[in-house]
């Protein structure tokens, strides 16, 4: 009895008519986060092998949703903190579905986040992360460490495991107790520290130029022309990657964007005034 | 996927039925889960100085079928009154129709409940994200949807931002999705963002400078669009029979219907 009159003594404003199950909460229910964990499921046994047949575009090339893929991403620690660059290309199949992605992910002022593999995992879960972050923040009176953020991210796509997400991250920040902190994860629940990740299907390439030319000694603006200069080796190599390339510096009191620059002056501009890549002729004749 | 493939001699007009057994088989058999069609038809929009076009052809088609040829696929999202007169957001869809009008539906619900909540409408980027976490909602499920939404920002300015099925977005100043969108974004990148348009006499090969990019005005684009659309329908099977465009400006938002070729 007691829980029929709770259920009809509600406000107007909440009592729910026609709108199916799922809908009530956001529509109604002024609590409930909009980044929740609710997700909706197809009515098969197989949920994941269904959405593997309708979105995998390398199990299956007539796919009918085709998910933006395809990256160069790198980051590397060096003595003044932590580069972060990208390239910024979406591709679906071989269609170019974007060349201006921001692929640097700000979870917050001071975190950073990259993003390979499906841009809506990563856009969501690293904006997720961001309000877990801040949580923690407000629970704790201190910044979260670059450590514990990652592992909220690596247990919660750990969770996942299976169910078709695909996304490659790198998360980067300065904190007092860690000093330069960076560290990979990707879908599969992989967790690693590291001075030095390239991800993405450009990889091989930017660990080429990045693996020759790195050290922690590196000056800033040293290591910001290295950043800039893995990513155009890539994007020349790599016909997945393109575009411009973002470049942002991670500091102790937050992080520093260095511009998004379109590739294809860079490019001209190394070639004359460096004399690499002579593999590309500049005389029309 | 044959019920993807588009060719009927294959596997029969495009139903999302299409491929259910034919014949009786031996032991258990589960169907295939087909919860998709493929309706055809292109959008495009673009974000101006003071305004933002959304358009979208009206055939709808399934396979080499033309089911109707008045079906809208932009939708103005977030008004007080179901003739939306007041609405300060659109929204395209192109896609599987059915997918399309259930997402207009629930956006236009959350903007609806967001005025009642807060007094005010909802501003274009909090749609935008807002959006973006609907789509993602159904990650696992998806809504087979591109969807492109439109507004004017907190300056006034034009604001595009576009998706894809699953939730990821961007905001562009331009944007073609859907059947024709192969043939429609590379004209916009030449006539909108002047990609490849250099500075005559400026040089030659690499030494060319680019041209400067300038906001184009409305009567321009309105062309454009007009242009881009007439173009994607001598090619491309899907697209015809009529242009929806609505124009949002700090004035509100007015649509118009052209034709288009019907063959």
């Amino acid at each position: 009895m007691d829980t029929l009159v709770a259920r009809y003594s509600r406000p107007a404003n909440l009592q729910r008519e026609t709108y199916a199950e799922d809908q009530h909460d956001d529509l109604y229910n002024d609590n409930s986060p909009a980044l929740s964990l609710k997700f909706a499921m197809p009515p098969v046994a197989q949920p994941s092998a269904w959405l593997r047949a309708a979105t995998d575009d390398r199990s299956n090339p007539n796919c009918p949703i085709k998910i933006a893929h395809g990256t160069t991403t790198l980051a590397f620690r060096f003595q003044g903190g932590i580069i972060v660059a990208t390239d910024s290309r979406a591709t679906a199949g071989n269609w170019i579905a974007s060349q201006t992605v921001k692929k640097v992910i700000e979870i917050n002022n001071c975190l950073l986040g990259t993003m390979a593999g499906g841009a809506a995992d990563c856009q969501y879960w690293l904006a997720w992360l961001g309000m877990q972050c801040r949580l923690h923040e407000l629970r704790h009176k201190r910044r979260i460490s670059v450590a514990a953020a990652s592992k909220i991210l690596a247990n919660l796509v750990y969770q996942y495991k299976g169910m078709g997400l695909s996304m490659g991250t790198m998360c980067a920040g300065v904190t007092k107790e860690e000093g330069p902190a960076l560290y990979y994860i990707d879908s599969d629940g992989t967790r690693l520290s590291g001075n030095l990740f390239c991800v993405g299907s450009g990889q091989t390439f930017a660990y080429g130029v990045l693996d020759a030319e790195y050290s922690y000694d590196l000056s800033e603006e040293a290591a910001l022309e290295l950043g800039r200069r893995s990513i155009l080796a890539a994007t020349h190599r790599d016909a997945y990657s393109g575009g411009f390339i973002n470049l942002y510096h991670v500091k102790e009191e937050g992080w520093v964007k260095h511009g998004f620059n379109d590739t294809n002056p860079i490019f001209w501009k190394t070639k004359l005034e460096k004399g690499e890549f002579t593999n590309v002729t500049s005389s029309l004749d | 996927m044959a019920m993807f493939s588009q060719n009927p001699i294959m596997n029969g007009p495009n139903y999302s039925f299409a491929e259910a057994p034919k014949a009786a088989m031996d032991g258990l058999r589960e169907h295939r889960f087909n919860p998709y069609t493929d309706n055809g038809g292109s959008t495009l929009a673009i974000a101006g100085d003071g305004f933002a076009i959304m358009a979208g052809d009206t055939r709808l088609t399934s396979g080499y079928s033309i089911n109707t040829r008045y079906a809208p696929k932009v939708f103005k999202i977030g008004g007080t009154t179901s003739s939306q007169d007041d609405a300060n957001i659109l929204l395209s869809v192109v896609g599987f129709a059915a997918d399309g009008e259930a997402l207009q539906e629930r956006l236009d619900s959350v903007c609806k409940m967001y005025r009642y909540r807060h007094g005010k409408p909802m501003s274009v980027n909090a749609c935008a994200k807002r959006l973006s976490t609907i789509l993602y909602q159904k990650r696992f499920f998806p809504y087979y949807v591109y969807a492109i939404l439109g507004g004017l920002d907190e300056e006034g300015k034009g604001a595009v931002y576009s998706y894809d099925p699953v939730g990821s977005y961007e905001r562009e100043q331009c944007r073609a999705g859907g059947a024709a969108a192969s043939l429609i974004m590379p004209f916009l990148d030449n006539q909108v963002n002047f990609k490849n348009q250099y500075v005559p006499g400026s040089g030659i090969g690499h030494e060319l400078q680019e041209r400067d990019r300038v906001p184009l005005p409305r009567d321009e684009v309105e062309i454009l669009v007009k242009d881009a659309f007439d173009s994607a329908v001598e090619r491309h099977i899907e697209v015809g029979d009529g242009l929806q465009m609505m124009i949002i400006t700090k004035d509100g938002i007015e649509e118009k219907v052209l034709p288009l070729k019907k063959d």
